[in-house]
């Protein structure tokens, strides 16, 4: 049987967990791109590949970077900042993650239980998780997966998501600068 | 308090590395024991035989200082919650239960898989059928397959020991974050002393880091408490649907995460003596003990017979037993309880299942002398119910 790739959507009616169709976290010092472990440095570039070329690029800063007043989750927010102004990128935030009934306001925020409604709305192409509990970004990445064309991005403090169609693990200050540089390089052409 | 300061290790060091001496005790000790080095923030308990002596022990322990808290809760849906509501707020914690006391808080299960709680529970497998029995059988495992937690079945003591202290570990990393269950066959191995090798007494683990969840740590001393995670509320929508179903992906998606770590742990989800033989004995719990006399005396009367010992039931072991049973000609699956829901659970990973004897089977309390085993291999007894 073929190896199960993880690519932007549609993919349908409810597209599988990553997981279970054999697709594993990278180990320390890789990353993810399309269910593929690759060195981290590869996967920073692509990443920054897509993020260059994208035409709505968007970050999501979820609760860790928006609400933990640490001078690291200051210096991460920074150069998320530093890195969306690099490739004109919206940032739409996901302040909490209750569902928002009646409707969401999807031109101002995202929320992981339905995050294609704010996809859809701001014609998105690539969007990039930061600071979202892991649980629920990959409860979003994979309805995303599902209902829209974006290219997903999880840069993941911790293990990193399979579902995403690209990710980094262990992202702190270094590798968020070390995805900066990366972004610069692509936009001069590439190494 | 312990009249010495305990010194934090991570789960490997005290696993591998520390020295370890021989003791002969219980499988309730091995559980004291487990617990003593495991930095438990809140231990809560309900008596139920042959479970009791455990939670005991581990009140004991409370009484010594290794434990922050611990009480008696209103009966075992009561503590499965309590429990429960600590971990969401950020603490290590561990209970025990079997048989009726399992299926009276049954409901718990899932919802602690699905609130990514990294719980550490041992079940001390008894019979639950009417008439009413205190006995050791392992029916209540075949009910929790698919409550999502991991599922680890110790032979003896010292992997009931070992394998409580590796649960922390494997439960509480971020990529997982589900309850481990650690089933041990009970009287057989909880009332029974066996030699087991146990660390020293100057270590503990690591403490739990509330801030590594996948999910947010809630704060529960401030009511209202919520029981659940955002719930998506009983929307009759697709948006609602959709987001329901990628949760409960993500929850199966935790337990597959959990391979490497167990493995890590144990070496491999399964242990098997003999491969080539065209017969094998696949077995889990104390039926492997039993199995494992069994092939040795079907050895002796010269048939070719291996044995297959299953350790880890959740995340399930489809590969480790597809390899293991590839050349065999006839399977036996010896087991205590009526159901064969072990059985059942081979015959669902293998192709040509039609090699498997489901049997024997004893329950209602029964032992499983080897020589019922010894027949199956020979095939000349009906087995099943």
């Amino acid at each position: 049987m073929e190896r199960y790739r993880v690519v932007p959507g549609p993919e349908g009616y409810l597209p599988p967990a990553a997981a279970l169709h054999g697709v594993e976290l990278p180990l320390p010092g890789q990353g993810l791109v399309e269910g593929s472990r690759v060195e981290g440095r590869t996967a920073a570039l692509a990443i920054a590949e897509r993020l260059v070329s994208a035409s709505v690029p968007t970050f999501f800063p979820g609760p860790l970077l928006l609400w933990k007043s640490t001078e690291e989750a200051l210096e991460r927010g920074r150069l998320v900042r530093e890195i969306a102004r690099e490739v004109g990128a919206k940032v739409i935030p996901m302040p909490d993650y209750r569902p928002k009934y009646p409707m969401i306001d999807p031109a101002v925020e995202i929320n992981p239980n339905h995050p294609n409604l704010t996809i859809w709305f701001n014609k998105i192409d690539v969007g990039v998780f930061i600071g979202v509990h892991c649980h629920q970004a990959n409860l979003a990445l994979k309805i995303i997966r599902g209902g829209t064309s974006c290219f997903t991005v999880a840069l993941c403090a911790h293990e990193g998501h399979e579902d995403a169609n690209a990710s980094l693990r262990d992202t702190d200050v270094a590798s968020l600068t070390a995805l900066l540089d990366a972004v610069r390089i692509v936009k001069q052409g590439g190494e | 308090m312990p009249d010495v300061e305990l010194k934090p290790v991570s789960t490997e060091h005290l696993l591998r590395e520390c020295q370890r001496e021989e003791v002969f005790i219980t499988g309730s000790e091995a559980v004291r024991e487990a617990i003593r080095r495991a930095n438990v923030d809140i231990a809560v308990a309900y008596p139920i035989t042959p479970q009791s002596e455990s939670m005991h022990l581990v009140g004991d322990l409370y009484a010594e200082g290794y434990i922050r808290d611990y009480f008696r809760g209103e009966n075992e849906f009561a503590v499965m919650s309590e429990i429960a509501g600590a971990a969401m707020a950020g603490v290590r914690v561990f209970t025990a239960t079997c048989g009726p006391g399992t299926l009276r808080a049954f409901e718990n299960f899932p919802m602690w898989s699905g609130t990514r709680l990294p719980i550490v529970i041992s079940f001390m497998t008894r019979g639950i059928n009417s008439p009413l029995t205190i006995q050791p059988d392992t029916i209540e495992m075949g009910m929790l397959l698919d409550t999502g937690m991991i599922m680890l079945h110790a032979e003896n003591a010292q992997d009931l020991y070992d394998m409580i202290l590796m649960s922390f570990s494997v439960a509480e990393r971020t990529s997982v974050h589900i309850p481990v269950g650690v089933f041990v066959d009970g009287f057989f191995v909880t009332h029974t002393r066996q030699k087991v090798k146990i660390v020293s007494e100057d270590v503990k683990l690591l403490p739990y880091d509330p801030t590594h969840s996948p999910v947010p740590t809630m704060d529960m001393e401030t009511p209202p408490f919520r029981y659940m995670r955002d719930p998506f509320v009983m929307k009759s929508n697709y948006i609602s649907y959709a987001a329901h179903a990628s949760w409960q992906q993500e929850v199966m998606a935790a337990a597959e995460r959990a391979r490497p770590h167990i493995e890590a742990h144990l070496g491999s989800f399964v242990e098997q003596e003999n491969p080539d033989a065209p017969i094998q004995v696949v077995a889990c719990g104390t039926a492997v003990s039993q199995g494992r006399e069994a092939v040795r005396m079907a050895r002796e009367e010269g048939l070719e017979v291996g044995l297959v010992k299953i350790k880890v039931l959740r995340p399930a072991p489809r590969e480790e037993i597809r390899r293991a049973l590839a050349k065999a000609e006839r399977i036996v699956i010896p087991e205590f309880n009526r159901t064969g829901w072990l059985a059942r659970e081979i015959a669902s990973m293998i192709p040509n299942n039609d090699r498997i004897a489901a049997g024997p089977r004893v329950f209602g309390g029964m032992t499983m002398p080897p020589e019922v085993i010894v027949d199956v291999i020979k095939g000349d007894v009906l087995v099943g119910v």
